[in-house]
């Protein structure tokens, strides 16, 4: 099990109240790709918001946060910290910090 | 007992606005998509309980509601808004070429015919179909690779299809309307467009005046009964086309300034015409700070303008395209948000107006159904 933190908007509308979700089936290695996938396997609502359908490229304004650290440019398959794939320590979906 | 429902898009969220024949008292619900900018919200012609809206956010780019209740409830739909093969380019603020990109729905335009079919328009400019209540969408790439497309070049607000008008008698005619590429229509159902931009002069923002494209079109309105005519608030100028297209010729008349968004057209009499004067394209407020619906009940040309109600000192908001519109009452109303957050009304075709609601976030769209 994989716990994935998500941003106000994306919990609306996947229609989650915590900000934590947990996510079972999750392909191994755990990489921001797989997580991504069986996020929008479990909420397909939320296809598009992340990522884009095609090339599955990071929406510019959407980070990865993994165990205080910003992995939003490390290639997507790169395998995420046993903390991560343990469900020890969440993986963080942010809205990029904008505004005043 | 026969009614309104108001659909009103903002920067933040939608609201929904009812009220009876009379529209005195009015109940409003919201924010409803809270904090995201609603584009549009529009209602199927044919099951007024059919509702499409355009969510979008810079974060979380485009998402795609439906109701299929009036309102009360909502389902997410498909996002996905793949241009048809390769986009190719078309020509960027400085003149150079710039890589087709989709960012978000401007404008949803349900058919007249089907409530599960309904039309999007697209930034950057493109016009896809939904036949499947939104589900999917197909993208009409005969508009999108017209011959003039690498001329066309985005507006202040984007290189966006914002207009889109249905022929009632004729399925297969559509009109759209791109900012800033001009006007097109379809007699094929959409397989193939013509440019129909003759007349339009565009001298400030062109290098050619009267070139075939590029113009900044800012809206159309239609009155159904009369499908040849067509009214256009342009950037600088309203115009008119009495041939569907093949030419327009001028109508501003005496407005005290031809630059503005919307445009509307009574709902029982077709030669009356509605446009809101904004003083310039870098001054965008109304003129005199005051705010001004005009009428002109002679298809143009003539213009009178209508202020009660409104308020006549001090107003600087601005009224966007999407956010006028009138419902088909008995006696004709006609509602426009501003970007200032008023949505206002006139029960009497404009004769008295009111406030529905004073401090909404930044009007975007206004849309009215009219229930039986």
């Amino acid at each position: 099990m994989i716990r994935v933190i998500l941003p106000a908007h994306l919990r609306t509308l996947a229609r989650v109240n915590d900000r934590e979700v947990s996510i079972d089936g999750v392909a191994q290695p755990v990489t921001a790709r797989t997580i991504v996938d069986a996020l929008e396997a479990t909420y397909p609502m939320l296809k598009g918001t992340i990522r884009d359908h095609r090339t599955k490229e990071r929406r510019p304004m959407v980070r990865f946060f993994a165990c205080e650290q910003d992995i939003s440019h490390d290639p997507i398959d790169t395998p995420l910290p046993e903390e991560v794939a343990s469900g020890k320590e969440p993986f963080w979906i942010v809205g990029a910090m904008s505004g005043g | 007992m026969s009614g309104v429902r108001v659909l009103v898009g903002t920067r933040k969220g939608a609201f929904i606005l009812t009220s009876d024949e009379q529209r005195e008292d009015w109940q409003v619900e919201g924010p409803l998509f809270a904090g995201h900018e609603m584009y549009h919200i529009k209602g199927s012609p044919v099951d007024p309980n059919r509702l499409y809206a355009s969510q979008s956010s810079d974060w979380f780019g485009q998402i795609m509601q439906r109701s299929d209740d009036g309102g009360k409830t909502w389902e997410t739909v498909g996002n996905e808004f793949c241009y048809d093969g390769v986009p190719g380019t078309h020509q960027w603020y400085d003149g150079t070429q710039h890589p087709w990109e989709f960012k978000r729905v401007w404008h949803l335009e349900p058919s007249l015919h089907d409530p599960d079919t309904v039309y999007a328009g697209v930034e950057d400019a493109a016009l896809f179909k939904s036949t499947d209540g939104g589900q999917t969408w197909t993208e009409l790439s005969g508009l999108r690779t017209h011959s003039s497309g690498h001329l066309w070049a985005p507006g202040a607000g984007g290189m966006c299809l914002h207009t889109i008008l249905q022929d009632p008698g004729n399925p297969d005619r559509l009109f759209v309307a791109i900012s800033a590429a001009g006007s097109f229509r379809t007699d094929d159902g959409g397989k193939t467009w013509h440019a129909i931009n003759h007349g339009l002069v565009s001298p400030w923002e062109l290098p050619d005046s009267d070139a075939e494209v590029g113009h900044c079109v800012h809206n159309l309105a239609m009155h159904p009964s009369r499908p040849d005519t067509v009214y256009m608030q342009k950037h600088w100028d309203v115009m008119r086309t009495d041939d569907a297209g093949a030419n327009w010729y001028e109508i501003s008349g005496n407005l005290p300034s031809d630059f503005g968004f919307p445009i509307a057209v009574h709902a029982h009499e077709p030669e009356t015409v509605y446009v809101v004067p904004i003083k310039s394209d870098s001054e965008h407020f109304p003129p005199e700070g005051k705010l001004r619906v005009y009428r002109s009940r002679t298809g143009g040309n003539e213009w009178e303008p209508l202020t009660t109600g409104l308020p006549q000192a001090n107003c600087y908001h601005n009224v966007l395209r999407d956010a006028m519109a009138v419902d088909s009452l008995e006696s004709c109303g006609i509602y426009f948000g501003t970007t200032g957050g008023q949505v206002y009304v006139s029960p009497d075709s404009g004769d008295t107006w009111k406030a529905i609601v004073s401090d909404l976030p930044r009007v975007m769209s206004v849309e009215v159904q009219t229930l039986s």
